[in-house]
């Protein structure tokens, strides 16, 4: 399984970085700006711009979702690409946040 | 995922930001993966801690979870004897010990014993790891159960539990840079490593102090311009006493959150009434279900505390609604049937930040949920009110009594400082109620008797009285029913 709870990915056309929380069910692709993702610790070269079709950002601390594959992500780091999963866009998880218990 | 992966995304992402005393972030993975470093050197299988609070604890913890080994802080309050049958356990180990804490270890094979004052010149002379491997391990926590029944277990927290608990209740990095959490919870309680990875995670500052002293506490808490904190009951009492007759006390704070036992109603009163401007959280969980579990936020704090409606106002003695996270229900002794809400029985959980594990033995059943051995009750709106321990229900006559709730009523009487009720051995009823009061007023057992008949049943009435000057409680505010018990028990036989 390539999207493993807990990896690291960053995006080549922008800052964003990304952590798997919830694997996805079956094969996919995950993009950021409309290109694939790359390991975190790569050192592929990043490049390229982000596709306007897919440039609403990422945003730090949020999670984001593909009710298609149930791949869930956490922005580590903001971009200004947008995330997709096999093409289709994710969308941003609603969650009520809880007071701190600690 | 592991603990480490909370740590290395906030420091990458928030590396010059501070996170525990003067450590930034960056600082703190660096001190952290030098540390593991050297753990990885020593021919241990566990990384066992003895000493205060700390910035320490959080490396040591961080560091274990690099190295691949478990973490295991042990309770430096026991006695002598005992610590020393806890540490032969963690072999083999590394122990890293206070320095004036040291001379308290006996030799053990397998433990090699370090001083902090030796890891930290360690730690100085170690370059950070150019080619960092990290090694893998599941379980990131070992914590000794308080053996308040028996011998302490090992709970097994796993990264799995942990991780998916601080994500699953925090944002990443939402805390504002201004926002610091006080930590007087030891390191060997699950408050005490539990606030260390939601604050790394969130992003907010970790200020310790070594260990809880109230007027320290709410020094720290100016000093350090303390936002948000987590107390023990026991705790609040104190620190209460300790500012009640200040101006503005702890005026920087902003968040108060209390668990780890019951909280008497008289205090969380007392506390909203003398800090209006702070919101109060009360959060139930256990060691073996990494932290909290259910909490009572602050709304409901102020909800409960304006109505005088009994069902909205008793709420302010439950413990809240369960975490989305995770289900909860509440089951007959059968362990099977689930009941409705206003019926009493155990309070069983079930998610993936539930351990429910100690070492070599797995406690939860084939469908994964796990038997807290609390009694509990929700009632219709979902809130969860919990009774105190099964181990602790009086059965008298066949009747099962829970000593919650006849302690609550006895701690409405203005008289009553504190109490506990536990059940003793009677040859007519099998057990019979008995009360241990600690009075700040002129009452006796006539009038407290009177006080618990017109409240609740005849047969929830203690039939035995005894007063005392104060009880006994662990460091963490739990009450030693064992101890009080016995030390009745003999007193009755010697009478």
């Amino acid at each position: 399984m390539k999207y493993k709870p807990g990896s690291r990915w960053k995006s080549v056309v922008c800052s964003a970085e990304l952590v798997v929380v919830r694997p996805p069910k079956g094969d996919g692709e995950l993009a950021c700006g409309g290109a694939a993702v790359i390991e975190h610790d790569s050192a592929d070269p990043a490049g390229g711009d982000v596709d306007p079709a897919f440039s609403e950002g990422v945003l730090i601390g949020k999670r984001y979702v593909d009710e298609g594959s149930g791949i869930e992500v956490l922005g580590a780091k903001p971009g200004e690409g947008s995330l997709s999963f096999d093409g289709r866009a994710m969308s941003l998880k609603d969650a009520k946040p809880l007071p701190a218990s600690d | 995922m592991k603990t480490t992966l909370l740590l290395d995304i906030a420091a990458d992402a928030v590396g010059d930001r501070r996170a525990v005393g003067d450590l930034s972030y960056g600082e703190l993975r660096d001190r952290a993966q030098r540390a593991a470093a050297w753990i990885m050197d020593q021919p241990a299988e566990q990384v066992a801690f003895l000493g205060l609070n700390g910035p320490m604890v959080p490396t040591l913890l961080f560091a274990s979870g690099y190295a691949g080994l478990p973490f295991c802080p042990i309770n430096y309050r026991l006695p002598d004897d005992r610590l020393n049958a806890l540490v032969e356990r963690t072999s083999p180990s590394v122990l890293v010990v206070d320095d004036e804490m040291a001379g308290r270890i006996e030799p053990h094979n397998g433990v090699r014993i370090v001083t902090l004052s030796d890891l930290e010149a360690e730690l100085s002379s170690r370059t950070s790891p150019d080619d960092w491997a990290e090694r893998d391990n599941d379980i990131a926590v070992l914590l000794f159960t308080s053996g308040t029944t028996g011998d302490p277990k090992a709970a097994v927290l796993r990264h799995e539990n942990l991780t998916s608990y601080v994500m699953g209740t925090v944002e990443f990095l939402a805390s504002g840079e201004d926002e610091a959490a006080l930590v007087s919870v030891p390191a060997y309680h699950i408050a005490g490593i539990s606030a260390v990875l939601t604050s790394i995670y969130g992003g907010r500052r970790i200020a310790y102090i070594a260990a809880f002293e109230p007027a320290e506490w709410a020094e720290t808490a100016a000093k350090e311009q303390v936002t948000h904190a987590m107390v023990v009951p026991t705790m609040l009492d104190r620190i209460l006493d300790s500012v009640e007759h200040e101006d503005k006390p702890l005026s920087c704070l902003r968040a108060l959150s209390y668990g780890g036992g019951r909280m008497p109603e008289p205090v969380i009163a007392r506390a909203m009434k003398l800090l209006p401007h702070v919101d109060f959280v009360n959060a139930y969980g256990l060691t073996e279900t990494s932290s909290t579990i259910a909490l009572l936020s602050a709304d409901d704090h102020r909800a409960a505390f304006e109505s005088s409606e009994e069902p909205v106002r008793r709420r302010l003695t439950s413990v809240g609604k369960p975490l989305p996270g995770l289900e909860l229900e509440i089951r007959a002794e059968d362990g099977k049937t689930t009941l409705p809400p206003g019926e009493s029985g155990e309070i069983y959980v079930r998610g993936p930040q539930v351990s429910g594990e100690y070492l070599g033995k797995k406690v939860v059943d084939d469908e994964g949920w796990f038997a807290t051995n609390d009694g509990g009750w929700l009632d219709e709106e979902g809130y969860l009110f919990v009774e105190g321990r099964l181990d602790d229900v009086i059965v008298r006559g066949g009747e099962n009594i829970s000593p919650g709730e006849i302690e609550d009523c006895l701690r409405g009487h203005e008289a009553v400082a504190d109490v506990a009720v536990l059940g003793l051995p009677c040859s007519k009823w099998g057990e019979k109620v008995a009360a241990v009061v600690v009075r700040k007023g002129n009452v006796g057992e006539e009038e407290l008797s009177g006080h618990v008949r017109s409240r609740l049943r005849s047969t929830k009435t203690p039939e035995a009285w005894f007063f005392e000057p104060e009880l006994p409680y662990n460091e963490t505010g739990k009450l030693l029913r064992r101890v009080l018990k016995d030390r009745l028990c003999d007193d009755e036989v010697a009478a």
